[in-house]
């Protein structure tokens, strides 16, 4: 969906970026549900990336900053926890964002019961750099919970993977 | 982490009350300082569903991932390598995390409305409800892996049942929390594979931690009263349940690091009480001061 198709308090909360992956708006990210306005009261759907997210807050300050701004007297973010969010929510643009600023997009999540993987799975993360197809996972968590850490064996250079969930 | 941003202009003398007025909250100090989880989410109680159970079973549940969240803390700075030190202070996070909603949703069920930080905080000893088996300091690597392997593959097969729960927060924290989980868990099995698997040092040890964590066990399959009161008005899982898929699990991955099951006899309660009933072994008293410590001895202090 564009900015578009919605009301124009989406078209501003659309502009906030997300804290810890700051090349992606809330929107591109898929976290942001649903912006109501009405008269010139907003409400603000998003969905935690994961239970601890510790920038829920941040988002949730940033929303209003930018709502109030754009002269929204009264804003109220509210949390909507189900239906969990997904790596798939992430918007085409968001995937290429990503990838320019050498963090790998995730594949398809997962949807099934995950079947304990104890050989290493056939890598499917391509390089964000060169583009080398076959890397190597180095540790299943990087510096977020949302990330994981890979080296690829083309340039060398190690790089982070928005993994599936 | 921070919700606040530090303005030049407000109290410039103060750099914390700075940053405590910029959005109303002033005890960040203290936490996340971040409002409420479950702000905005409709934690209305379905029929029938009766209110003070469900926060006892929801803090049974919070309690399991505050404390073993507050154990894997203890692993920062500590663990063996840079990628293990992140992924066990991420997995701690993910823990915390569904502490917080599980804890918020007690308050709300129970009709007190009090806080996740009043449970954190403010219970003692015996009102914790946790398993028993979360408690026990990690005395060894192998023995993290251990233990996130039981403990992560009994929280799975418990949260994946929960996700069908008739109450729908319980029921969506448990769906964000299933995926959390399975990460976890294949770290944890990738680990005891690998040191099962591994020199003969890291086999010995992986052999003695899964003995140390073993009398433990049997009590994540025995439920409260409260528990299977809830699961026959389809609100909690009878842990009883989850024993099967349990120990599937568990022998493929000891099998594949040529591990055997422990069969060492299971740590006593006291008149039937263990955990759930709020009984607990010395190491909590332990981790409670720590965990407690600040927040009481300034109870709503704003710095």
């Amino acid at each position: 969906m564009s900015a578009e198709d919605h009301g124009p308090a989406y078209a501003v909360a659309a502009t906030v970026t997300d804290p810890e992956l700051p090349v992606l708006t809330l929107a591109e990210l898929g976290i942001l549900r649903e912006v109501r306005d009405v008269d010139d009261a907003v409400v603000v759907s998003i969905t935690p990336t994961y239970s601890g997210c510790p920038a829920m807050a941040q988002m949730r300050a940033d929303l209003t900053d930018a709502l109030r701004a754009a002269g929204y007297a009264t804003v109220e973010v509210r949390t909507v926890l189900h239906p969990p969010w997904t790596t798939d929510w992430i918007s085409e643009t968001g995937r290429r964002k990503l990838a320019a600023a050498g963090i790998a997009p995730p594949g398809p999540a997962r949807t099934e019961a995950v079947v304990l993987p104890l050989a290493a799975p056939p890598s499917r993360v391509r390089c964000p750099r060169c583009g080398c197809p076959d890397t190597v996972e180095i540790s299943r968590f990087s510096g977020t919970a949302c990330k994981a850490l890979r080296r690829c064996p083309n340039c060398v250079e190690p790089f982070e993977h928005l993994k599936e969930i | 982490m921070s919700t606040h941003r530090a303005s030049s202009t407000t109290n410039a003398g103060n750099a914390y009350q700075a940053l405590a007025e910029a959005h109303d909250d002033a005890r960040w100090a203290f936490g996340t300082g971040f409002d409420d989880p479950l702000s905005g989410v409709d934690t209305t109680l379905p029929d029938d569903v009766p209110g003070g159970k469900l926060a006892e079973y929801c803090l049974m549940l919070g309690d399991d991932a505050l404390i073993a969240a507050h154990r894997l803390q203890e692993w920062c700075t500590n663990a063996p390598e840079l990628e293990d030190e992140v992924a066990i202070a991420n997995i701690s996070l993910d823990l915390l995390g569904q502490a917080r909603l599980l804890l918020a949703r007690a308050g709300r069920a129970d009709g007190t409305g009090r806080s996740e930080d009043h449970y954190a905080y403010f219970r003692d000893e015996h009102e914790f409800r946790n398993v028993r088996l979360v408690e026990r300091p990690h005395t060894d690597f192998a023995d993290l892996a251990a233990f996130l392997l039981l403990f992560g593959s009994w929280r799975l097969a418990l949260l994946g049942r929960l996700t069908g729960a008739r109450d729908p927060v319980l029921a969506a924290i448990a769906g964000k929390a299933v995926k959390e989980l399975s990460y976890h868990r294949e770290y944890a099995a990738g680990w005891v594979v690998r040191l099962g698997d591994g020199t003969e040092l890291s086999r010995r040890r992986m052999i003695a931690a899964l003995d140390r964590w073993w009398p433990f066990v049997d009590e994540l399959f025995h439920g409260h009263p409260a528990e299977i009161q809830l699961a026959t008005l389809g609100v909690a899982v009878d842990p009883a349940y989850l024993r099967g898929e349990f120990d599937t699990v568990l022998a493929s991955v000891l099998s594949a690091g040529r591990l055997s099951v422990p069969d060492g006899a299971p740590v006593a309660g006291v008149a039937g009480r263990t955990g759930r009933h709020g009984l607990h072994t010395e190491a909590l008293g332990g981790i409670l001061t720590e965990l407690q410590g600040l927040a009481r001895a300034h109870p709503e202090a704003t710095w």
